[in-house]
């Protein structure tokens, strides 16, 4: 190991992998807080385009006291950056929880597979599955796409190598890889009506937790949480709402344009807009939307998305409250 | 021809009447051939599929059919490939997140779904398919397994 390598943060016992627990599937932090029945806060890295492992811990560091599991993101919009399973190996080395992203678009079945044992071995214990945006969205658009499999093939192919201890192949496993499996859903793009059937085909492949694309529209959430819990879904898998903050009314308007998906509501722009400090607003309705979201039955907690605000994460998240004073672990406390 | 494609979405229930009736006649008939003439006929039914299908579906011979219970919707439509859709790109407007021009495949897929007597088929699991069935006449393996063209037969076991 060289000089460099000492930068990292020392390796903590009390991070994972947690002795086992009764009911529990993992042996990760995240799985466990969650059903201790606290409200859960989570983060995304970008993984950086650099092959220094200390860039990973400095911008995990942000987050540091205030996340419960921190999301890497695999490729996201299809751009190329370092592998979502080497950010997620750096991380659990030292005590973190990592939530592993697999995109479909990427790799085929075979690969897939390979990545979630690898990823098991060096201590990963969450991975999201993802379809994944489509490789014309990112700087490579001439590689070919792979989707080999769907979010939900994918999710049934995780839980048979967690449950059954087999490849999709029927070849046995030593080990199976103890992860904690989550998908996403969006509530806010069509078909709306059908979202929440998307939801329970998701739960019914498998997922054990969901993480939503950004809700700036808290009606149609509310009105699709009602219908979860009454589906008896939230009993199913723990739902985390997705929130984030918006620089400034351009930056609003870019995004819901730009990227899929996304909706933002035209009064949100028009407050964003009326704002002395815009960046300051953003940071507030973020607040107010983690608050909000706390309030409403069946959701779990918070993700939080800040591209490039990073920054500020903690700081929102103390001032929402919405830890309730909780402790966070974080590597050295 | 999407078009036509469009159009068997929203006749969904016509075109499951149709499907249901003419199906077992298909099978029937393929069944026999399989017995009399072995897999001489193979390619000139894969080819006939190929011509139907395409021509109402825009069939792309994935070889695992689930048209019926995708709302008479072919799912290998979708950029993506998905099978149990939509993704969460869609455009606010119903269309495809990597193609703008083209309505969401699996926003039409749910509606057409709806219209169906086996509506609620679009909520069974569908497994990626397998690919090395790509190309091949998914009528002539219905015939030579004896299987259904229901799609229950593929729900994964996670789902029970
Ligand atoms: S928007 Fe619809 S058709 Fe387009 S990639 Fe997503 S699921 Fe497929």
């Amino acid at each position: 190991m060289n000089a460099q390598a000492s930068q990292h943060p020392p390796v903590d016992n009390l991070g994972s992998p947690l002795p086992e627990a009764v009911g529990h599937v993992s042996q990760g932090r995240f799985e466990r807080v969650l059903r201790q029945g606290h409200f859960v806060v989570t983060s995304e890295i970008a993984p950086p385009d650099s092959a220094d492992a200390d860039q990973v811990y400095e911008r995990a560091a942000l987050f540091d006291g205030v996340c419960d599991a921190i999301n890497a993101t695999d490729g996201s919009g299809a751009n190329c950056h370092m592998s979502s399973v080497a950010v997620c190996a750096l991380l659990s080395h030292v005590g973190y929880s990592p939530i592993l992203q697999i995109s479909c678009r990427d790799k085929n079945r075979i690969a897939i597979q390979g990545d979630v044992l690898g990823a098991a071995a060096m201590g990963v214990c969450n991975v999201l599955a993802l379809s994944g945006d489509d490789v014309s969205a990112g700087d490579h658009p001439e590689a070919k796409p792979v989707f080999d499999l769907d979010s939900i093939s994918l999710l049934t192919t995780i839980r048979t190598m967690r449950d059954e201890s087999r490849f999709l192949s029927g070849r046995k496993l030593d080990k199976a890889p103890k992860v904690f499996a989550g998908s996403t859903i969006n509530p806010f793009v069509p078909p709306i009506e059908n979202r929440v059937r998307q939801l329970q085909k998701k739960v019914a492949a498998g997922a054990e937790f969901i993480q939503t694309q950004y809700c700036f529209d808290l009606p149609v959430l509310r009105d699709m949480m009602r219908r979860s819990v009454d589906m008896g879904l939230t009993e199913k898998a723990f739902i985390l709402a997705g929130v984030g903050t918006l620089a400034s009314a351009n930056t609003a308007r870019w995004l819901r344009t730009n990227v899929p998906g996304v909706h933002i509501p035209d009064e949100l722009i028009q407050r964003l807009e009326g704002a002395e400090n815009q960046k300051a607003e953003g940071q507030k309705i973020c607040v107010e939307l983690m608050q909000q979201c706390k309030e409403i039955e069946g959701i779990s907690g918070v993700h939080v998305m800040a591209y490039r605000q990073e920054k500020y994460v903690a700081e929102m998240v103390r001032q929402s409250g919405v830890l309730d004073g909780r402790q966070v672990w974080a590597p050295g406390y | 021809m999407y078009q036509l494609r469009r159009f068997a979405t929203r006749h969904a229930r016509a075109y499951e009447m149709v499907y249901n009736a003419s199906s077992p006649i298909i099978l029937a008939t393929l069944t026999v051939f399989n017995k009399l003439f072995g897999s001489k006929l193979d390619a000139p039914v894969t080819w006939f599929e190929k011509q139907v299908k395409g021509a109402l579906f825009d069939c792309k011979m994935c070889g695992n059919c689930v048209l019926s219970s995708t709302g008479m919707t072919c799912p290998m439509n979708c950029p993506k490939t998905i099978r149990n859709g939509p993704c969460g790109g869609v455009r606010a407007n119903g269309n495809c997140e990597v193609k703008p021009e083209m309505k969401c495949v699996w926003v039409d897929a749910w509606s057409g779904s709806q219209k169906m007597k086996h509506a609620q088929e679009i909520e069974l699991i569908q497994f990626a398919p397998n690919h090395q069935h790509k190309g091949s006449s998914a009528w002539i393996r219905l015939a030579k397994e004896g299987g259904t063209n229901r799609a229950t037969k593929s729900v994964s076991k996670a789902e029970v």
